[in-house]
């Protein structure tokens, strides 16, 4: 990891509230660096023009572009195939896809997902939809009070009705990794396919999906330095072939009579419409980013800050962490004594720092813990120690205030 | 006093104030001294939604006059709570109905009334020009 790598994101420079900035808040969406704002805008500035029709030299290049970064996300998450990956709007729309396909093929009345209770909103609402629609129902998987998930109920949680597992691979609000190994390897002694939320582990974990053994894969690139708008969705060949199609429109048809249609092939059959091409390549352009910065050293370095900030933060006393889990990524949820979640972040932000404050779309793991919400400092490849105790005595003089 | 009197009144100490954490101490503050809302207030219905912080409000009419209670779980939001309090309750129906609230902006908190802040302070206005508005119909 080079040295100056905050002088490639050029939004950190600045003040607000008159205080250099101290950006905590990056499982809500990372800083952009000046190589993914230039490849967004040399797109449109070079070889904007709309792909996979046409037969002139704009069409080509761009659909080239197109397919390589398919093919780089291929690699990235090393998958087998580069149809395997889709190209979507980020997490939330491939969890509707996935949820909204399989679900119209898959689910019958009576028949059950499950699903875990530190999902945030967008693994969770998709799949009350469809359960509505086709009369099946939700089971949950618990968690432990630090936060961990209680594998040992997960045997007795299957039935011969279990159609899906869906489970985050790292929460957003705990920071849990969860051990995606040992749940597909159950759920597939029972032939139940998992789908995998990797949202907030793509930015702090290399992503094997063969070595998972996942059935589907979502993350969005806003959250790894790409562009809002880009993500993609993973799933195995047999699977994606077996789904209908998500979005009718253009790209996603073979051939369109008025007396019915009949559906591309992988991966056109779900990416109806002209794609967010320049977000595509921003996020391979952000991706590109973290590994050029060496994927494992930017690891190393969250994990030494986060282990930083959590030993400062209880050095400080009067702090409850929410999320004690064994293994983490760089994301600290906390509580300071009595104080509301809101009033901690609103004084922070006069401070200049941004950190999130409520329930962080997980309604029900709020509810579990019995908190109102929780204060959320979450980090990126560009945050230092310093601005770790910068973020400790602004939390000090809120306390005092607060008190 | 006349809501345009107890703005000014409002302006004018915050004025007194140089820095954000002084205003913030004082917001706190005023926060705590809020009238409170009773228990048996502090309902489902009175809760006002739109918060991250809860905020119960409740209004009674007396002889011509809203008079507004209120309560939140977030310190900051009671003192913006205890602000509006300050300005519309004990006043009548119609002067709430046309009061304007650039107070708010004077004294520099003007980013808590984005709709954005989910801070229900916005939410908490429109409710109180409602009651204001359904006592004055049934006046």
């Amino acid at each position: 990891m080079k040295q100056n790598v905050r002088t490639d994101f050029p939004i950190l420079a600045q003040q607000v509230y008159g205080k250099p900035l101290i950006y905590f808040d990056n499982a809500a969406t990372t800083q952009k660096p000046n190589q993914v704002l230039e490849e967004v805008s040399r797109y449109y500035r070079e070889d904007n023009s709309n792909i996979h029709r046409g037969v002139h030299y704009l069409s080509q290049k761009a659909t080239v572009e197109f397919e390589e970064a398919r093919k780089f996300l291929r690699d990235f998450i090393h998958a087998e195939k580069e149809h395997e990956i889709i190209f979507t709007r980020g997490t939330t729309e491939s969890i509707n896809l996935v949820a909204s396909s399989f679900g119209e093929k898959f689910l019958q009345p009576g028949d059950e997902i499950l699903l875990t209770a530190m999902e945030h909103h967008s693994n969770i609402v998709p799949w009350q939809l469809v359960c509505e629609k086709r009369g099946a129902s939700i089971k949950i998987i618990p968690v432990t009070p630090e936060g961990e998930l209680d594998l040992n109920q997960l045997p007795g949680l299957i039935s011969e009705r279990t159609r899906l597992i869906a489970v985050t691979h790292a929460s957003n609000v705990l920071g849990t990794v969860n051990p995606i190994k040992t749940i597909t390897t159950l759920a597939h002694q029972h032939d139940i396919p998992v789908l995998v939320d990797g949202a907030q582990a793509v930015p702090h974990l290399t992503v094997d999906v063969q070595d998972l053994d996942c059935d589907f894969y979502c993350f969005s690139g806003h959250k790894v330095y790409g562009p809002m708008g880009s993500g993609i969705l993973y799933g195995k060949e047999q699977w994606l072939d077996a789904l209908p199609p998500y979005h009718g429109g253009g790209e996603m048809i073979k051939e369109v009579r008025f007396s019915g249609s009949t559906y591309n092939e992988l991966p056109f059959k779900f990416e109806a419409g002209t794609p967010d091409v320049p977000a595509a390549l921003g996020m391979k352009a952000g991706l590109k980013y973290l590994l050029d910065q060496g994927f494992e050293e930017v690891i190393r370095y969250e994990e030494a800050l986060l282990q930083y900030a959590t030993r400062a933060l209880l050095n400080m006393g009067d702090i409850r962490i929410i999320g004690t889990a064994r293994e983490k990524v760089g994301v600290i949820s906390f509580l300071v004594g009595n104080s509301h979640p809101y009033d901690v972040g609103t004084l922070l932000d006069k401070m200049g720092i941004a950190v999130r404050t409520g329930h962080h779309c997980a309604m029900p793991l709020m509810e579990w813990y019995s908190i109102p919400g929780t204060v959320r400092a979450s980090f990126a490849l560009y945050n230092t120690r310093e601005e770790v105790d910068a973020f400790i005595a602004a939390l000090q003089k809120v306390k005092q205030m607060l008190a | 006093m006349t809501i345009q009197e107890i703005s000014e009144q409002i302006v004018s100490e915050f004025s007194l104030f140089g820095d954000w954490m002084d205003k913030y101490n004082y917001l706190i503050e005023l926060g705590k001294s809020l009238p409170m809302i009773e228990e048996k207030h502090k309902t489902e219905n009175n809760l006002i939604s739109g918060c991250q912080s809860k905020v119960w409000l409740h209004a009674a009419f007396e002889d011509g006059k809203v008079i507004f209670t209120a309560d939140s779980d977030a310190l900051v939001t009671k003192g913006l709570v205890s602000l509006m309090i300050r300005v519309f309750s004990n006043q009548s129906p119609r002067e709430i109905i046309q009061a304007d609230l650039d107070f708010i902006d004077k004294i520099g908190l003007k980013e808590h009334l984005s709709p954005t802040r989910a801070n229900g302070l916005v939410s908490m206005i429109k409710q109180m020009k409602f009651y204001a508005m359904a006592f004055e119909m049934k006046g």
